[in-house]
């Protein structure tokens, strides 16, 4: 299987290749339009600010090549972030792949929300073996409002959607590839698709 | 709900892991990578290493261990110890780690938090301050805790958090290495002034201890390394403890 995870400076994608490695895969880091568009799965990954990972991917024009991938897509964290409409990190646009905006926790919780939390209402082939309520690492300030594309919620402060699906697109807020063995369960079901 | 976390620490120096009792008396406990492994299977929620070589080469051996770990474990890991610059953490970030700790240097040369902060994101910037509380004030030390600053922890970890630190690791020099517990008024205190993630550090000794720093000290992880490199807390046990107290927890 072509794996390519799409390398556009933005974030820690090491630990996703070396996810990969551990589950027996090979990950190809990349940023070329045609190694991308080839792959049997994308892996567009992110963490950071919005804006500037916005930026960085429209000076690569990947902001181009991204709506129109027919393989598979796992956006995660701020990749996923970035396949909503909007965020309000840095009041950004995002590629609209999923109809949702992504707003900021309000102060009454501790921002970011940093550790394991649950993930629940699980309805997609995504989550084949994974219990409701599982538990996974997440990492942000910023989140999808629930919306009619969401495959699995998490409470903090809000429910909101922890993880978006719409036609060959998904998206999860957490990290499978530092959430324990059903986190790399979560992986093998995308690279099952 | 989000989870308390527990965080085995592994000071490593020259690629070995050791802790210091009071940060002076140094004692090897094994292979850092074979220990997070051992760790993230028991249940570990995250693990940091804090690196205390002094060498020339410490920093191509930290940037290997970086990597063998995030080769070998599946969950997320934080990496200290002389790391002064945005390139030291870019290749940090670059080689698995999940987040930075930066101590002494954020004191120096404060403005590096938001250099990072804007680089790669408050959630990889954890700001760790070592605290011993003297004639009832609360003052910022540097160096493993052996000099003292002219900073208050309250007013210092406010500002890192304004300066767009995403957690705060506090370590009390009082506590540390005593085994009597954490400092769990301070880190009280702290949880109030500050809106960013606490984690405990200094002074755990039993499996009540941890039970303490999350209802009393408010706490949102709990770090510790020697009881559990020698042992004396086995992690599963001690997250059943936390659960029938009703503490979150992951199981």
């Amino acid at each position: 299987m072509n794996i390519v995870i799409i390398d556009y400076g933005a974030g820690n994608i090491q630990s996703i290749q070396f996810a990969l490695e551990r589950l027996g895969f090979e990950g190809i880091l990349s940023n070329n339009w045609d190694e991308i568009q080839k792959a049997d799965k994308v892996i567009f990954p992110g963490v950071g600010e919005a804006s500037s990972a916005m930026k960085k991917l429209k000076e690569s024009g990947l902001d181009k090549l991204i709506p129109t991938l027919k393989q598979p897509v796992l956006g995660i964290c701020l990749g996923m972030q970035l396949l909503c409409n909007s965020t309000e990190e840095g009041n950004t646009k995002g590629l609209g792949i999923f109809d949702v905006e992504v707003v900021k926790f309000s102060s009454k919780v501790k921002v970011p929300q940093m550790g394991w939390n649950t993930i629940y209402n699980l309805q997609s082939p995504l989550f084949k073996r994974i219990n409701e309520n599982e538990f996974m690492y997440l990492v942000h300030s910023f989140y999808a409002k629930n919306c009619k594309e969401t495959i699995a919620t998490t409470n903090y402060e809000v429910e909101y959607s922890s993880a978006l699906q719409k036609n060959n697109f998904y998206g999860v807020q957490f990290h499978p590839e530092k959430s324990g063995v059903f986190g790399e369960q979560i992986l093998i079901n995308f690279l099952n698709l | 709900m989000l989870t308390k976390r527990i965080i085995p620490c592994l000071d490593i120096k020259n690629g070995r892991t050791v802790k210091g009792v009071n940060f002076m008396d140094l004692k090897d406990a094994g292979d850092p990578v074979e220990l997070a492994k051992k760790y993230s299977k028991e249940g570990a929620d995250e693990l940091v290493f804090l690196d205390i070589s002094a060498t020339e080469e410490r920093r191509k051996t930290l940037i290997d261990l970086v990597r063998n770990v995030a080769k070998a474990i599946n969950i997320p890991f934080t990496v200290g110890g002389g790391i002064s610059s945005v390139e030291d953490v870019s290749i940090l970030l670059k080689n698995g780690a999940d987040k930075v700790s930066i101590n002494s240097s954020a004191v120096k040369n404060p403005n590096l938090i938001n250099e990072l902060a804007q680089e790669f994101g408050s959630q990889c910037v954890v700001v760790a301050i070592d605290a011993k509380q003297i004639d009832g004030n609360w003052m910022v030390h540097l160096v493993g805790g052996k000099v003292p600053t002219e900073l208050n922890l309250f007013d210092w970890a406010i500002e890192v958090e304004k300066r767009g630190a995403g957690e705060i690791l506090f370590t009390s020099m009082n506590n540390d290495g005593t085994k009597n517990g954490f400092a769990n008024e301070a880190l009280a205190k702290l949880s109030t002034l500050v809106n960013i993630p606490i984690i405990a550090s200094g002074g755990a000794g039993t499996m009540q201890h941890f039970a303490d720093t999350f209802l009393e000290g408010k706490a949102d992880a709990a770090l510790a390394a020697s009881v559990f490199h020698f042992q004396e807390i086995e992690i599963p046990e001690l997250k059943k403890h936390l659960k029938e107290q009703n503490i979150e927890i992951r199981m």
